[in-house]
């Protein structure tokens, strides 16, 4: 794999704003690289702020009360958070493209399968509409539905969720994007259809040598798809890792909480392992190290001053006391 | 489409069968006897007895019902008791007037309705939301009859532009169209918007955007048509409460329609007149909220496919 970056998140800060003075840090200050032509995953516990990530990236926080307050966010030279409209319109659904986690939901329920997918490419290309409506067919096909031209046909709420998610891939996929951001792409999906879905964008991403920053709070889904991991606590990244590092040799007690609390097949245990206690709320979070509250090893050092996100290992980085001091 | 379509024609039939025997039953129940209404005040009781007999007063109920959906069938809604002439002939004339009113109110309202609350949606919390809110509350608080009365206070007497009543001109249907429409207009401004503001939050709407796709259109395309499938079921009620509602501007404005004529026949007991309104205003209805249905057929793909 190239170590060429693509996309650089550095210093980005998302808070909501309760109301025009008071506002709750969903994303804090976190900073990290996409190399071109891997999988990034990130993973966390929900309301750890890996969606509104995504959505600070894409710039589509609007109409939500989310507002990005810090950091650059770069994409081949163009830092996004500070691009004119019209630029940020070119490069989503041209460089960049985005599915959803609700295929059924993401899809206009009154617009015809052909005109949502033809509208995307016209956008992006010179392409006519009967040229559009054609490559819209090879990408449906290129996503293995079978019958390209009914679906096109089709309105959404003829489709089931698992095709919907295929509409949806194809559509993102239909301008050849150096970067897919998959927010939870199989969590509405049944097993057997997650499994598809996901063999599908692994095909696709090899294919197309692009670059795919999978969000899901699966780790069994990281395992399978990613070279490397990001995991997020409370609005801040905590670990980060190559995938094989990470599962083998997780740093951070968090990740360490998080793979022991995977089920393991015959692995003879009763009493599933689980971390104790909740994510805090994003209005009063711990002073310190943010996981500092649920973590066993704890000390004074943790509940007073944060850890900085520290160089611990080859490509492995992790925010704990305990690690940095080591 | 056009199975869904005959299949909502069909279910009205058993629908206004439904109505005509409420509407009988209702009149039935109402207070007062016409037949001594009709004999006058100074009538004997054979006098009374005799025009119980004419006009099948005397017959049960049931017979009564069946007599009137016979003659209904073929057009026939009786006589009336206080003209003597066919009810049928005398809603007619009069329903010229109504429409008039209707048609000037519903071609501008719903739209300029719709258009502040879809406006009101995209400028949320900005001067232009503001302002069009509180212009749909002041339309939907201020009683119909007392914005009439402004209005030819205004208009009519003092600048004198307008005629105060009657509807010998285009210009007389002015200030009755204003008092039609100023509700609609209203509660449409109000129900487009806050549905705008439903459908802005959905997920489709941010998959246009991330298509790259222009704001105005994610508007448009996206928002506003899926927006409207809430905003038609209200239009029709309300353009259905028009039709029947039409009385109060009927009143102030002089004109002699429908709403006015039911209103005089209620005093005057005049059953046939009463029955055969209450059966065309209801019939009116059911084709409206029809017409709804056929639009929801047209907006949604949903309902049109299933």
């Amino acid at each position: 794999m190239s170590q060429e970056v693509l996309l650089k998140v550095k210093d980005l800060r998302t808070e909501f704003f309760t109301s025009k003075t008071s506002s709750v840090t969903a994303v804090a200050n976190i900073s990290f690289d996409i190399y071109k032509g891997e999988i990034l995953g990130l993973v966390g516990e929900s309301g750890c702020g890996k969606s509104v990530t995504s959505l600070s990236i894409m710039q589509l926080l609007k109409d939500t009360p989310g507002k990005i307050t810090n950091g650059e966010v770069v994409l081949d030279g163009v830092d996004l958070i500070t691009a004119s409209d019209a630029q940020i319109r070119d490069i989503r659904g041209g460089k960049m493209s985005m599915i959803f986690q609700e295929p059924m939901s993401s899809l206009n329920p009154s617009m015809r399968i052909d005109k949502q997918m033809i509208e995307g490419i016209c956008l992006h290309t010179d392409m006519s509409k009967e040229q559009a409506r054609e490559h819209a067919a090879e990408m449906l096909k290129k996503v293995g539905i079978p019958d390209p031209q009914r679906v096109l046909k089709n309105y959404p709420h003829q489709l089931s969720g698992g095709m919907s998610q295929r509409v949806m891939i194809a559509m993102a996929m239909s301008n050849d994007p150096q970067l897919l951001i998959a927010d939870e792409p199989t969590t509405a999906l049944d097993v057997t259809i997650q499994a598809q879905i996901l063999d599908l964008m692994k095909k696709i991403q090899k294919e197309e040598q692009s670059s795919i920053l999978l969000i899901t709070h699966d780790l069994g889904v990281v395992a399978e798809m990613c070279s490397r991991v990001i995991v997020m606590y409370a609005g801040k990244i905590v670990e980060e890792a190559p995938v094989g590092i990470l599962f083998n040799n997780p740093t951070h007690p968090y990740t360490q909480g998080l793979i022991a609390s995977v089920p393991k097949l015959g692995s003879g245990v009763k009493v599933l392992p689980s971390i104790p206690g909740s994510v805090p709320d994003l209005s009063s979070m711990p002073e310190g190290c943010r996981f500092a509250p649920r973590c066993k090893y704890a000390t004074e050092k943790c509940r007073t001053q944060e850890p900085p996100l520290a160089v611990v290992g080859e490509n492995q980085k992790c925010r704990c006391w305990l690690k940095i001091e080591e | 489409m056009g199975r869904y379509f005959v299949r909502r024609l069909l279910e009205t039939i058993p629908l206004m069968l439904i109505i005509s025997i409420f509407v009988f039953m209702f009149i039935h129940l109402l207070p007062g006897d016409p037949a001594k209404t009709l004999a006058g005040v100074e009538a004997t009781v054979e006098e009374v007895e005799a025009i119980r007999e004419e006009w099948g007063l005397n017959d049960p109920l049931i017979v009564q019902y069946g007599n009137y959906m016979k003659d209904l069938l073929r057009g026939d809604m009786g006589r009336s008791l206080k003209s003597s002439t066919p009810v049928t002939e005398l809603i007619l004339s009069r329903f010229q007037y109504t429409i008039q009113l209707v048609l000037a109110g519903v071609l501008w309202a719903p739209a300029l309705g719709i258009f502040i609350g879809v406006m009101c949606a995209i400028k949320r919390g900005k001067a232009f939301d503001l302002g069009g809110m509180l212009f749909a509350i002041a339309g939907l608080s201020a009683p119909g009859f007392w914005v009439g009365l402004m209005l030819i206070q205004v208009f009519a007497v003092t600048l004198g532009w307008l005629p105060s009543g009657g509807l010998d001109s285009w210009k007389s249907l002015i200030l009755p169209s204003v008092v039609m429409g100023l509700g609609i207009m209203a509660t449409l401004a109000r129900y487009s918007r806050s549905s705008m503001l439903e459908t802005l939050r959905e997920d489709y709407v941010r998959t246009a955007r991330a298509k790259g796709q222009k704001e105005s259109v994610v508007m448009f395309s996206h928002a506003f048509k899926n927006s409207l499938i809430q905003v038609v079921t209200i239009l029709g009620l309300q353009i259905g409460g028009l039709l029947s509602g039409s009385v109060i501007t009927e009143t102030i404005f002089s004109i002699p329609g429908m709403g006015r004529l039911l209103v005089d026949s209620i005093a005057y007991r005049d059953y046939p007149a009463i029955q055969g309104l209450l059966m065309i205003f209801s019939l009116q209805y059911v084709l409206i909220n029809l017409l709804v249905d056929l639009l929801y057929g047209v907006i949604n793909p949903k309902i049109r496919y299933d």
